[in-house]
């Protein structure tokens, strides 16, 4: 009863979303599996990252699937390799559509590592 | 969180393999071949050797290295960041003259992190100093505390970093001793790129490894020793 319940929510979430022409389409990139099921990612991933960013720089316990660059691999543009490039680019999609505003980016490079390095290899 | 860290602990049991990377003689790093890392290992203790009779003056290779590895722009203004620098010396009495890199020596009582409010500076367990870029306000007050003068203040918003260093506008930086190659395994990019060996770097810690034997056999002295910072880095023939 309580899977139906959910179900039947998540689909007129994601009804009321594909009703809603404004609603952001963010460019997903490569996609695939990801972590945590989408749904919980949406409302979530700010305290995956948060969590993970202290682990990491302060006893330097790196995961290697819970991290930012792990997300940027997946999901940076196939056309530019980037989270941050565009208006519907896989970050600034929704957060302009929240109006709430990326911090990561002012330190962090929002590129997938493969394309930086083959930019950067001389 | 409990489900993350159950299905991470089934995750680890299955598929952790831990691998022993040899990178230098007697040193060994071990690091995890997929998941998620042990982190700083609070038995180590990074440190340099700098054999000064191997530097050469006008060799700038380790800056050179460290400018690309961390995405510095290589300019020496007083706003530009300096991780890494080549100093000239002189003995006026004697004319002999030497060339040597000085960067942040990695304090095991560091000021930096004495001073700083928001615990933004911190010493990791393994030795290694840093800033928490997530924490820092950009006070600097850690750049008056360093004795070392080792530290910089980004000035201006930067652009196309390297994925793996992460800086900013507004926060204070200094050398990491490439904690992000050092996580995976390899050198600091100075010690690689030296084409005269003068960098030694390795674990202080263990007395097997190569940088502890030529410690313990040649002379070497801690920059202001008297300052007794126990600085990671040591030098030889100062
Ligand atoms: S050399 Fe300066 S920046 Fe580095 S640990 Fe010592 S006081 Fe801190
Ligand atoms: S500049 Fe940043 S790291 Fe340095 S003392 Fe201030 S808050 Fe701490």
């Amino acid at each position: 009863m309580r899977l139906f319940a959910s179900l039947l929510l998540c689909c007129c979430f994601t009804l009321a979303w594909a009703n809603d022409s404004s609603a952001p389409k963010p460019d997903i990139g490569k996609g695939g599996q990801c972590v945590k099921d989408p749904q919980w990612m949406r409302k979530n991933h700010m305290h995956l990252l948060k969590h993970q960013r202290d682990e990491a720089v302060r006893k330097g316990i790196r995961d290697d699937q819970i991290s930012l660059k792990n997300c940027i691999e997946c999901h940076a543009s196939i056309k530019d390799d980037s989270v941050i490039a565009r208006d519907d680019s896989f970050c600034v999609a929704c957060h302009r559509y929240e109006a709430v505003k990326i911090d990561c980016f002012e330190c962090h490079s929002g590129t997938r590592k493969t394309a930086w390095l083959q930019r950067n290899a001389k | 969180m409990s489900d993350v860290n159950s299905q991470r602990r089934n995750f680890l049991k299955t598929s952790l393999g831990a691998a022993a990377v040899a990178i230098a003689p007697g040193m060994l790093l071990f690091q995890v071949a997929q998941g998620k890392s042990d982190g700083a290992d609070a038995k180590v203790r990074w440190g340099m050797l700098i054999d000064t009779a191997q530097c050469k003056p006008g060799c700038n290779d380790c800056v050179t290295a460290c400018n690309k590895e961390n995405g510095l722009s290589g300019g020496i203004a007083v706003t530009d960041s300096q991780w890494i620098r080549k100093i000239d010396l002189k003995d006026i009495s004697t004319g002999r003259e030497i060339s040597l890199p000085m960067m942040c020596q990695h304090c095991e009582n560091p000021p930096c992190v004495d001073v700083c409010p928001t615990a933004a500076s911190f010493k990791r367990p393994d030795g290694i100093v840093l800033v928490d870029k997530h924490r820092c306000i950009g006070c600097r007050y850690c750049m008056m505390a360093c004795p070392y003068k080792a530290r910089s203040f980004v000035h201006e918003p930067i652009h196309d970093q390297n994925p793996d260093v992460p800086r900013g506008k507004g926060t204070v930086e200094s050398c990491t001793f490439c904690v992000h190659r050092l996580d995976e395994g390899t050198q600091p990019a100075c010690a690689e790129a030296c084409p005269n060996k003068a960098i030694l770097f390795g674990n202080l810690n263990d007395p097997e490894s190569e940088i502890s034997k030529k410690i313990h056999s040649v002379a070497s002295i801690q920059i202001r020793a008297d300052l007794q910072l126990n600085t990671g880095v040591h030098y030889q023939g100062l």
